[in-house]
């Protein structure tokens, strides 16, 4: 228990120093640069695995995400048992998160990027995603900036769920969620694998 | 032979490695800077800062901006560091493009019109950005960091974006080309 907190307090004052330096500009820049090199290599960073993905006959991006989510979420949720991290979850309501998805979805196919993968592609040198697709998003964020007074007190709050978990919701241990996630992710990309897509 | 040299400029790495790669860089990114991976706010803060060097200043006080606020922050520099990640990684993979408009799968049901795929582009990119921000969230902070998290709000997300994404992308390819 001692040791746990000596640890914890370790990196918690670790943490303050790194929040007081400017260094926090540098991480984010390292772990973007190993973040945009493992999309590369993976393949995320092209139109056609992406587009394929949602004409459902390439998996690639659902292997990369399912593989992601499942070894993010054992590790984030160790660390947040030793008392190392916090969680930062997104508050969530019916309208942001039923409609605001839904048009983002449709982006997404047309475009055949999204945020992080446009980067990516820009990267790669894909023109279409340099001078279409940046200016496009960044118009369109813009556009929901000038209506945000609008959607803000409405839709944007329409079944309110605020910041809640899984197990959360159920009542449940975090465990009792993250173990058999975690099978039926793996049974999932057995499955897929089989299936030869 | 697979030697370290090798495997660095193989351009196709297992789905699986960069999945899981990933997600150990989401235990870093916790454990350094106690944020998750995500990159769709910066796109907002790019355009607020275009509107404030345009306008004077006055976008600041946008509602929206006040809140999410117009600097170079954490996840600016990621998104710049995803940038150059990539070109690293495509640079000794020997797939950097060069002169490259329109995607393959694109142009077998399109054609190779610049015009038409940049003017579609912006479209989806313009529903893309203003759906982001309405969702709160992308395919990396929902799609990842947050459902990795167990958030509700997330996993609603994700669900609902491969919903409208595979609906759409199968209305383009075989309804309307």
């Amino acid at each position: 228990m001692k040791t746990k907190n000596t640890v914890s307090e370790t990196l918690q004052n670790r943490m303050d120093v790194a929040v007081a330096s400017r260094s926090p500009l540098f991480f984010g820049l390292g772990i973007g640069i190993i973040f945009g090199f493992l999309l590369h290599k993976g393949g995320a960073t092209n139109y056609d695995v992406i587009v394929g993905q949602l004409l459902l006959t390439d998996f690639t991006v659902v292997k990369i995400m399912l593989s992601a989510i499942a070894t993010g979420m054992i590790g984030v949720y160790f660390m947040k048992s030793q008392g190392w991290i916090k969680l930062s979850l997104k508050k969530g309501s019916v309208g942001k998160n039923v409609i605001g998805a839904l048009i983002f979805g449709v982006g997404f196919a047309i475009l055949g990027y999204c945020p992080g993968t446009i980067a990516g592609a820009i990267g790669n040198g894909y023109l279409d995603a340099i001078v279409g697709g940046l200016a496009g998003i960044i118009l369109g964020t813009w556009f929901f900036a000038l209506m945000y007074p609008v959607l803000k007190d409405g839709i944007l709050n329409k079944g309110d769920f605020g910041e809640i978990t899984i197990p959360g919701l159920l009542k449940v241990n975090n465990w009792v969620v993250i173990v058999p996630l975690v099978a039926l992710i793996a049974l999932l990309l057995y499955w897929i694998e089989k299936a030869g897509i | 032979m697979e030697t370290i040299a090798s495997v660095v400029t193989d351009p196709n790495w297992s789905p699986y490695v960069a999945g899981i790669g990933i997600g150990i860089l989401s235990w870093l990114s916790f454990l350094i800077s106690g944020k998750p991976i995500a990159t769709s706010t910066t796109f907002a803060r790019a355009g607020g800062m275009i509107e404030n060097y345009i306008s004077g200043g006055k976008a600041k006080q946008r509602p929206y901006y006040k809140m999410i606020k117009l600097k170079i922050d954490w996840q600016w520099m990621l998104v710049v560091g995803v940038v150059l990640g990539s070109f690293l990684s495509a640079i000794v993979s020997d797939d950097f493009q060069i002169g490259v408009w329109v995607p393959s799968l694109w142009s077998s049901a399109f054609g190779d019109s610049v015009l038409l795929r940049v003017f579609v582009a912006i479209i989806g990119g313009i529903i893309l950005g203003f759906g982001s921000r309405f969702s709160g969230g992308c395919t990396s902070g929902h799609g990842i960091s947050g459902t990795l998290q167990l958030a509700v709000s997330s996993w609603v997300s994700v669900i609902f974006f491969f919903i409208a994404g595979i609906t759409t992308a199968h209305i383009i390819f075989f309804i309307i080309a």
